[in-house]
């Protein structure tokens, strides 16, 4: 997992709320047993005005002009802004995958699904929730100054906006750790071994129902 | 002793070491299926991990599996390749696994309860949302990611904090024709599909009390459409009834044991919850989606919503896309909304008695002239025996449905059965996302009977005006 000390991007925005994850990544790309090649069809049937399969020549697809993806500078974007609810539905992990293989670092939004969320930072992606008036106002910075470029720094909880004004956030302080060294948290729970094992010695002498 | 509520119990027996509000939290049961797992076993074999506790898992395909003839095999390669990966897996890490050609085999939401492989007082986890389902047996069942899975997987635990706790009282009794289906329906109506969103949700009152255990599982199936990743039930008579005699289930002396913890499952008198919502059981009608998310909803005695009269821009824009995608004018009568499809299935819907409502429904009728396809998917192998024995199967047959194999088929249209674009749908799903039953879709989600209704008039139709 990519470590995420600071960030500095465009921010595209996704004027949507409940933007769900069969949305995100649809249903046909999941049949993939692997955890890359994702970001081709990130928002597939926003992105592309045909119907997108897995294995199609991207070259040959026509992108839908409206999409947010689709307009410079947001090809380049590396920040998504959106509205509530973000992430909701399915718990699939590609959805993730798919926004960090399109080459995302963080998104900002007003709220986040809890599966999503959780999700997003076993891959190096760091979903921020600031308040509907700064989510607000932030599209309306955005939507006035193409290209707005603000950069994140996790360590110090801020984002600095290019008027240098700065804007905190919050985040909870294990995930923040595990996301700035870029940590295996099935390698920290490991370390923990003996505290299961002796977990469920005690269990299974209770509940021996289960055995 | 501090009066807890079910979820705090549930939480707190599981707890392996707790550092600043995090906590490790033992699992019980974990479900494995094709589409969420692959990438976790591979990290496992990178990592020259093993299965921490292999007997916790129960493992079957069921996202891309065809509910056509299944000696055929699976026709799209990738969808192939992603179920023989699965088989593949369960094979060299040893987990007890229902093939494709199984009888036994099914949703996976479906078959964990039929099973007994789901119990009381268990940790269930499985990398699929409605994992929820499995806290109508008063358990503490969440849907996780892969990376969780993975992190299941070699270590039995999940790294968790704890929800706030949210009680959804529902009191008095249902008309005739009401379901489940419409309570969750109603419910996330009125509090929105993030409504839930950091609480585990407690269903209690009389209400739910009465339903069985198949509508307690579809109540709590959807309480991740209100945003709540886990939904559960007390643990009563109808719970233990069902819960004996499985396969997987404690049988003598163990069950006796089993059975003096499971009743003390349920949330103390005193009990605080974070939050409190009421509804009143006999006041829900029917309920139809009308939009592309749950929460977009109204009973059948509505109409669909006017753009006009909502104050705030983005949720104006919302309804305004809504009802572009769905093809629907503003102000239209709900029971005039014509149908394409039927789709009776799903782990919200596709257990016997789901069968049997929708069955009732159509029994000497034909469906519609407009109607395209009808689609009975039973929920497993053996929901499907056991509506055949009951000649369910013919009832259907009779009125123009498809008799399907068991799997996910159109609630998500990972394998042939999907919506063509424009096509709409009365469907007893879970999800009416843009594009959930293929590409261009529309989906309205109901209630089995109101699907199997629909069938028959070609579009919607108040459930209780029938006889």
């Amino acid at each position: 997992m990519n470590p995420f000390i600071t960030h500095t991007g465009i921010v595209a925005p996704l004027d949507r709320a409940n933007v769900d994850t069969d949305a995100i990544i649809p249903k046909q790309f999941l049949k993939s047993i692997k955890k890359t090649g994702f970001g081709p069809h990130l928002f597939d049937e926003w992105r592309y005005l045909d119907h997108g399969e897995p294995g199609m020549d991207l070259t040959q697809r026509k992108k839908n002009p409206e999409f947010v993806l689709n307009q410079t500078p947001y090809e380049k974007a590396s920040i998504l802004i959106a509205r509530e609810n973000f992430g909701c539905g399915s718990s699939r992990e590609h959805a993730p995958w798919a926004i960090e293989d399109y080459g995302f670092r963080a998104i900002l939004a007003p709220s986040f699904a809890d599966i999503f969320f959780s999700n997003c930072f076993k891959n190096g992606l760091l979903p921020i929730v600031l308040s509907n008036e700064t989510i607000d106002l932030l599209f309306k910075s955005i939507y006035a100054n193409k290209g707005y470029t603000v950069t994140i720094d996790l360590e110090n909880q801020f984002i600095v906006l290019p008027s240098n004004e700065k804007i905190s956030f919050q985040v909870d302080a294990f995930r923040k750790h595990c996301l700035m060294h870029g940590l295996d948290d099935i390698g920290l729970t490991m370390q923990h071994s003996e505290s299961i094992k002796a977990f469920e010695q005690d269990y299974y002498q209770k509940n021996s129902w289960l055995l | 002793m501090q009066a807890k509520t079910l979820y705090e119990k549930l939480f707190e027996s599981h707890i392996v070491r707790e550092e600043d509000g995090t906590y490790l939290i033992y699992i019980d049961r974990h479900l494995v299926h094709e589409v969420t797992s692959p990438q976790a076993f591979e990290g496992l074999r990178i990592n020259h991990r093993s299965v921490w506790r292999s007997k916790s898992i129960l493992a079957v395909p069921d996202h891309n599996v065809p509910t056509t003839d299944r000696s055929l095999g699976i026709s799209d390669p990738i969808s192939k390749i992603q179920v023989e990966t699965l088989d593949e897996n369960c094979k060299h890490f040893g987990l007890t696994q229902f093939p494709m050609n199984d009888s036994r085999q099914g949703i996976v939401h479906v078959i964990g309860p039929e099973q007994g492989s789901t119990l009381p007082g268990m940790t269930i986890v499985c990398g699929d949302s409605h994992t929820s389902t499995h806290g109508a047996f008063g358990a503490l069942a969440m849907g996780i990611g892969t990376s969780e899975v993975e992190h299941v997987l070699a270590t039995q635990c999940l790294i968790l904090k704890k929800f706030k706790t949210m009680e959804v009282r529902v009191e008095g009794k249902l008309n005739k024709g009401i379901t489940a289906k419409d309570i969750a329906l109603a419910l996330i109506g009125k509090i929105g599909t993030a409504g839930g969103t950091g609480y585990a949700i407690e269903f209690t009152g009389e209400c739910i009390r009465s339903l069985s255990m198949e509508g307690r599982m579809t109540l709590c199936n959807m309480a991740i459409e209100a945003g709540a990743r886990a939904g559960m039930v007390a643990v009563d008579d109808v719970t233990i009834s069902y819960v004996e005699n499985r396969p997987f289930s404690p049988k003598g002396e163990a069950l006796e044991k089993a059975k003096a913890y499971w009743k003390t499952l349920h949330s103390d008198k005193d009990a605080k919850f974070d939050k409190v919502v009421m509804l009143n059981g006999s006041e829900i009608l029917p309920q139809v989606t009308w939009g592309t998310s749950p929460e977009m909803v109204v009973s059948i005695e509505g109409m669909t919503p006017d753009p006009k009269n909502e104050n705030d821009p983005s949720k104006r824009k919302s309804i305004e896309d809504a009802l572009t995608y769905m093809g629907l004018e503003p102000n239209l009568p709900i029971n005039q909304i014509k149908i394409d499809k039927i789709f009776i299935g799903s782990c919200t819907n596709s257990r016997i008695e789901d069968l049997r409502e929708a069955a009732n429904v159509i029994k000497g009728k034909k469906i519609a002239q407009n109607i395209k396809l009808a689609l009975a998917v039973p929920g497993s192998g053996l929901v499907k025996l056991q509506a055949e024995k009951e000649g369910l199967d013919q009832i259907f047959i009779a009125a123009g449905f498809e008799w399907r194999e068991p799997g996910c088929s159109m609630c998500l249209a990972m394998n042939a059965d999907r919506l063509n674009p424009g096509e709409r749908c009365a469907s007893t799903s879970n999800r009416n996302f843009e594009g959930r039953q293929g590409q261009g879709g529309r989906t309205h989600l109901v209630s089995p009977s109101m699907a199997a209704a629909a069938g028959i008039y070609g579009h919607f139709v108040d459930i209780r005006s029938l006889s």
